[in-house]
């Protein structure tokens, strides 16, 4: 290390290792956990949802969580914004998450077709 | 990839609640749940709330598990690495004193809301073993600037501007102490780490170096640049073994990566660093007998001056300042001297780290900005003492300090208000006594501690002390009498006159401050044989009632003497006064309150 640019390749390389413990993101992105989402397939999804995060630096946490209550909608992933306003996406693949993510996290735009809401209406609730 | 990371407290506290255990349990079970990869479990420092300890911090969660046991950990994997459930019982919470709803947010938690934390910022945070962790929260990077764009009186400018005044205890601005070194002609100088925190309760030092070695490897760096050393000592104490152990990872990493050694940044300059263990002797941490230490002679003062900043390590200029001190040092070149003086009251400027202990809820490790006032850290953050007892008084400062009552609480802590209250700042030990605490007795544990500590190179010290304990002593036994206090008093005052260093000059200071505020308690050890809190066992007798007395032989069972007699289901039982070793084992196993204690 002979300057302080060296340093801050450094730290850029090492802030990966330690981000999730700062906080200070915009949205939250929770995955439903519990046995029914791991049956539907979640861990896949979750695992695709940090990836892309860390690969292409979204401003999001990528948590879990347990059975949400609605085990016939698994894997269902939640994203919650800074203002406390979520959003609720079922039946989600790897795909449909790496679209979530470039879409409602990258541009903000909500994909309506993938909601819960969308999908109770297909249902005919 | 990683998505969680979870924290387990390594420090010494939590070590000693099978913390290892613990994260060898996590990195066990994670395997079996084919997590290994997508968890990683970090050792980090002291997260401070030491009396809920172990604890194991969930991020990005943001979940704080306390009290956590070995066998805790296959929840934790099973239901929430793997499913997604927080396990509530285990999570640590608050209650909302008005709407008692429960908080588990750690950052509205009692406890770490009036905190601030500048020299515990990484503690609980950061693998403390890891230097690339302390990188990417900033480290090195006030050295790089440094380095690369100050010049040596500029550094010594902003830490004069931002305030900041040793930690030790004495409060000695850093600024200033950096300018006499810097002042002195020569290129031979030192700079030294006094890491032997020996106050009775005291263990912020011990958590900084545990939790965030490199801060002080920087903070010295940085010191040394300002004043012209090229050598470092850092003396800790040989009973810090985690400490010790961090520290020379640290080193080492830190030589590794050229941020010790020659030609750090590129600048031309050079620093090197060495541990020195100390065997633990309370007057190393007095500046001359720590000199003394290191140059391998025995562990005693020498009258100043010659101050260390003229002549100190080998006959050299020296600068030595405490690791707290240090720990806030990077900080102030990083943010401004502006933005650390913003912290504070007027003549005490930033943080201190406090240890709270005693008879209170939370006990562990808080910073708080100069200016809290005791009533803050007492009530709002250590919750008060437990089991609903009375708050009596709270020692600050060490053997060296003193006891402050309920009239004091309000004050707002800094160095001038602490002395003017009678106690001073000390290096941030602060235990708490409640009404079952004897002061005459906390008065003579503290003397009984420096009576064992006493280097004994100067008489007034190694005599007197000696002496005053004596006294004290008599006093507990209810044969003191008034011509004995008096007495007492004078030598106090003789010793704080003549002693040779300052902590034979404050060595009395636990015997004035309780005379001055708990003199009530003193003359009824002397005038009535009786000590109000029922501490001193030669001034206690313990009789049954035998009105009360229920003849269950509850206590004659309990009796390690078999003093108590009595005929089970028929007669009342009795205390044989001659055989009696006042351990009151008999009142506690009483389940209708019929012995007395008076």
């Amino acid at each position: 290390m002979k300057s302080l640019e060296d340093l801050k390749k450094m730290r850029e390389e090492a802030l990966k290792k330690v981000e999730m413990r700062e906080g200070g993101k915009d949205y939250r992105v929770v995955v439903g956990m519990a046995t029914c989402g791991i049956a539907a397939g979640a861990r896949p999804v979750l695992n695709r949802l940090v990836e892309e995060t860390a690969d292409k630096d979204y401003n999001c946490t990528v948590t879990q969580t347990g059975c949400i209550g609605m085990c016939v909608y698994e894997p269902i992933v939640e994203v919650y914004g800074k203002d406390g306003e979520h959003t609720t996406y079922v039946k989600v693949t790897p795909d449909m998450a790496s679209e979530i993510l470039s879409e409602h996290i990258g541009k903000g735009n909500i994909i309506e077709k993938y909601t819960v809401e969308e999908a109770r209406k297909g249902a005919g609730e | 990839m990683i998505r969680t990371n979870v924290l387990t407290c390594a420090g010494t506290g939590c070590s000693a609640s099978s913390s290892g255990e613990i994260f060898e349990n996590f990195n066990k079970l994670l395997k079996e749940y084919g997590l290994e990869d997508e968890v990683k479990v970090v050792k980090t420092g002291c997260f401070g709330l030491c009396q809920k300890g172990p604890i194991v911090a969930v991020y990005p969660d943001k979940i704080f598990y306390s009290h956590v046991k070995p066998e805790d950990v296959e929840r934790i994997v099973s239901e929430h690495l793997y499913k997604g459930r927080v396990v509530t019982d285990l999570e640590l919470s608050d209650e909302d004193l008005e709407t008692h709803e429960k908080i588990l947010d750690i950052d509205k938690i009692k406890f770490y809301e009036k905190q601030q934390r500048i020299a515990l910022r990484n503690c609980g945070k950061i693998n403390p073993e890891d230097i690339s962790e302390y990188v990417a929260m900033n480290g090195y990077e006030a050295l790089g600037k440094v380095l690369s764009t100050m010049k040596p009186e500029d550094v010594i400018e902003v830490v004069k501007n931002s305030g900041l005044r040793g930690r030790g205890g004495a409060g000695f601005p850093t600024g200033l102490k950096w300018q006499f070194e810097a002042n002195q002609p020569g290129d031979e100088k030192y700079v030294i780490c006094n890491a032997d925190e020996g106050d009775p309760g005291a263990f912020m030092d011990r958590s900084i170096l545990e939790g965030d070695p490199h801060a002080i490897i920087e903070g010295m760096t940085i010191m040394a640049y300002a004043v012209g050393a090229h050598k470092g000592y850092i003396y800790i104490r040989a009973e810090y073994p985690i400490a010790v152990h961090r520290l020379e990872i640290a080193i080492q990493q830190a030589k590794e990566y050229g941020l010790l050694g020659k030609d750090i940044f590129g600048s031309g300059f050079d620093f090197d660093l060495e541990i020195r263990l100390g065997a633990g002797a309370f007057v190393c941490g007095e500046e001359t007998a720590l000199i003394a230490s290191i140059e391998g002679k025995r562990g005693m003062p020498n009258p100043k001056p010659p101050f260390p900043a003229v002549s100190g390590v080998w006959g050299k200029p020296t600068s030595i300042n405490n690791v707290e001190t240090l720990a806030n040092v990077a900080q102030i070149l990083l943010n401004g001297a502006e933005w650390y003086s913003s912290i504070g009251t007027e003549k005490s400027k930033g943080t201190k780290v406090f240890a709270l202990g005693g008879k209170i809820k939370n006990t562990g490790l808080v910073e708080i900005p100069m200016g809290t006032t005791l009533r803050e850290i007492i009530y709002e953050i250590g919750g008060g003492c437990p089991n609903n007892k009375a708050f009596k008084a709270v020692q600050t400062g060490g053997p060296s300090g003193g006891c402050l009552t309920e009239n004091e609480l309000d004050t707002p802590i800094d160095y001038e208000n602490l002395v003017q209250a009678g106690s001073m700042m000390g290096s941030g030990g602060m235990i708490v006594l409640d009404e079952d605490n004897c002061m005459v007795d906390v008065a003579r544990f503290y003397m009984e501690f420096i009576v064992d500590e006493s280097c004994g190179k100067c008489t007034p010290c190694r005599v007197g002390t000696k002496r005053l304990l004596e006294m004290l002593t008599k006093i507990t036994k209810g044969q003191g009498t008034m011509e004995l206090l008096e007495e007492m008093e004078n030598l106090c005052h003789e010793i704080q006159d003549t002693a040779l260093c300052g902590l034979g000059q404050t060595a009395p200071n636990p015997i004035l401050s309780t005379l001055k505020s708990f003199k009530d308690e003193y003359l009824a050890h002397i005038n009535d044989k009786r000590c109000p809190a029922h501490v001193c066992k030669d001034l206690l007798t313990f009789s049954i009632n035998k009105d009360a007395c229920k003849k269950c032989s509850a206590c004659a069972r309990q009796c390690p003497v078999e003093a108590i007699s009595g005929v089970p289901g028929k007669e009342p039982f009795v205390i044989d006064q001659s055989k009696c070793i006042k351990c009151g084992g008999c009142m506690s196993a009483c389940r209708f309150g019929a012995v007395e204690r008076v």
